[in-house]
């Protein structure tokens, strides 16, 4: 008979190389989040998601903005006494979010990420340009008039490119890509 | 002389242009030669990580196919760059279907990667290839009572490859050392600059980037070195608004680690990409001097 996974197993199951499911293995200690320099910023702590995880509480998890908080700074992942990849766990929950669309709408980072892997579909390399400022008008005029100020500074010093770059095989590069997201065109 | 495949990464083309300048310059005079591979692509940072995995890791391995093809390791010199090609190579040399599957893909591009090449950061090159003791036997200016911070930041040290100190590494300070400055001790050498919450959650990362420069000043820092593009974009480049955010009156210097060694080599600053700075890092040329 077939079961359905529970919440844990699902999330674990998108870790990458993990076996079973390190998520069980948690012993609550804290250790990451005394850690993470973030940690304040957060409405659930990481140990506190991970205690929500195994405790099949799907939905306040992914209306969490811990994991959009998670700079993938590993610090929590080398001291996990239990040798869980929290910070793998954090970018299995953001992919988890974009496949689904469920994340709150206020969260900048799936937009962002979203952004940025089409831009670079699109010419091979990034282009910072188009990247920064359309998000940064979130935060308000005040913010947006600063970082303009920042990226005509950059422009002046010769540190931003006018035009993107792109890489010459361009049309295999999207073949590569294509091979493995089919992606209608792209 | 030791030859490496380059990768210098979509932030070295411009917003970094001094890290590759001064990367290029010194290589050179220690006798590295670093090939920069032909048509690389971008590696994906860590946005394509959250988006999907399994292309994130292709296109990491079109850059290593290529590099594999000039027979030579890959040397990256941006932190994320590095993280991303280390552990994409380490999983396609463990996972047979993994590397399969890439490298139908990669077919597309008539390349193959059959994981033969190792991973390396630049600041690999100077610690380990040239050594210590031949950098300091090739300084001609030493740079004598320049407070150094040196800043590893995440990436180069984390998540943990073998059996690295990932707790208390010192190749950093040693490497300051090797080149006559004065290394300092500060509690935030290891702590995030805040990375890509700079653009998705900027409160956030303000906060780690004035704590940061906070403690670097505590230390009485003269300059903060880094080995990353990310890093010395967020600490340099928002000083100004850091400023005006929590009332403080941060102006320290963030300089790569490979600007501050080409200066004890005595190679001019104009080479070494030395002019763009935000914040004037003309004090800290002057430290370096031959000696009387």
């Amino acid at each position: 008979m077939v079961t359905k996974p529970s919440f844990s197993e699902e999330v674990s199951n998108l870790m990458h190389a993990s076996h079973g499911n390190p998520l069980k293995t948690c012993i609550q200690c804290g250790t990451c989040s005394g850690t993470c320099p973030v940690a304040e910023f957060m409405d659930h702590t990481p140990r506190r998601l991970i205690g929500m995880i195994n405790a099949n509480l799907k939905e306040e998890v992914m209306q969490s903005n811990t994991f959009w908080y998670c700079a993938s700074c590993f610090y929590c992942t080398v001291r996990c006494p239990s040798e869980i990849d929290i910070a793998g766990l954090m970018y299995a929950l953001k992919r988890y979010s974009i496949w689904k669309h469920q994340y709150s709408e206020e969260a900048i980072g799936p937009v962002f990420s979203e952004t940025f892997v089409k831009s670079i579909l699109r010419s091979g390399r990034s282009y910072e340009p188009v990247l920064a400022p359309s998000y940064i008008f979130s935060y308000g005029v005040r913010e947006f008039l600063n970082e303009a100020h920042t990226a005509t500074n950059l422009m002046l010093k010769g540190r931003l490119p006018v035009l993107p770059a792109r890489i010459k095989r361009l049309e295999n590069f999207k073949k590569v890509a294509n091979r493995i997201i089919p992606m209608g065109g792209a | 002389m030791t030859t490496y495949s380059y990768f210098p990464g979509c932030s070295l083309e411009k917003m970094a242009l001094s890290y590759h300048q001064s990367a290029m310059e010194t290589t050179q005079a220690l006798g590295v030669e670093l090939q920069e591979i032909e048509d690389w692509n971008c590696c994906g940072s860590t946005s394509y990580f959250h988006v999907d995995e399994l292309l994130a890791y292709t296109l990491v391995s079109r850059n290593l196919a290529m590099a594999e093809k000039s027979g030579h390791d890959l040397v990256a010199p941006c932190s994320a760059c590095y993280k991303n090609a280390y552990f994409a190579n380490a999983e396609l040399k463990k996972d047979q279907d993994l590397a399969d599957h890439i490298n139908y893909a990669l077919e597309q591009d008539n390349l193959k990667y059959s994981g033969s090449i190792e991973v390396k950061h630049l600041m690999e090159v100077y610690v380990e290839d040239v050594g210590f003791e031949d950098l300091h036997n090739k300084v001609t200016h030493p740079l004598e009572g320049l407070r150094v911070a040196p800043y590893y930041g995440c990436q180069i040290v984390r998540p943990r490859k073998d059996h690295e100190d990932v707790e208390n590494p010192r190749f950093f300070e040693d490497l300051m050392t090797a080149i006559g400055a004065d290394p300092i001790d500060y509690g935030h050498r290891l702590r995030c600059c805040g990375g890509s919450l700079l653009i998705t959650s900027r409160p956030a990362a303000f906060q780690l980037i004035m704590e940061l420069l906070q403690s670097a000043q505590n230390g009485q820092a003269d300059v903060i070195a880094t080995s990353c593009p990310m890093c010395q974009i967020n600490l340099e480049c928002y000083q100004t608004q850091i400023n005006q955010e929590f009332g403080t009156d941060f102006k320290i210097p963030i300089l790569f680690f490979t600007q501050l060694i080409g200066l004890a080599l005595g190679l001019p600053p104009k080479k070494l990409g030395f002019g763009s700075e935000f914040v004037s890092a003309d004090r800290i040329k002057t430290f370096a001097k031959e000696p009387a």
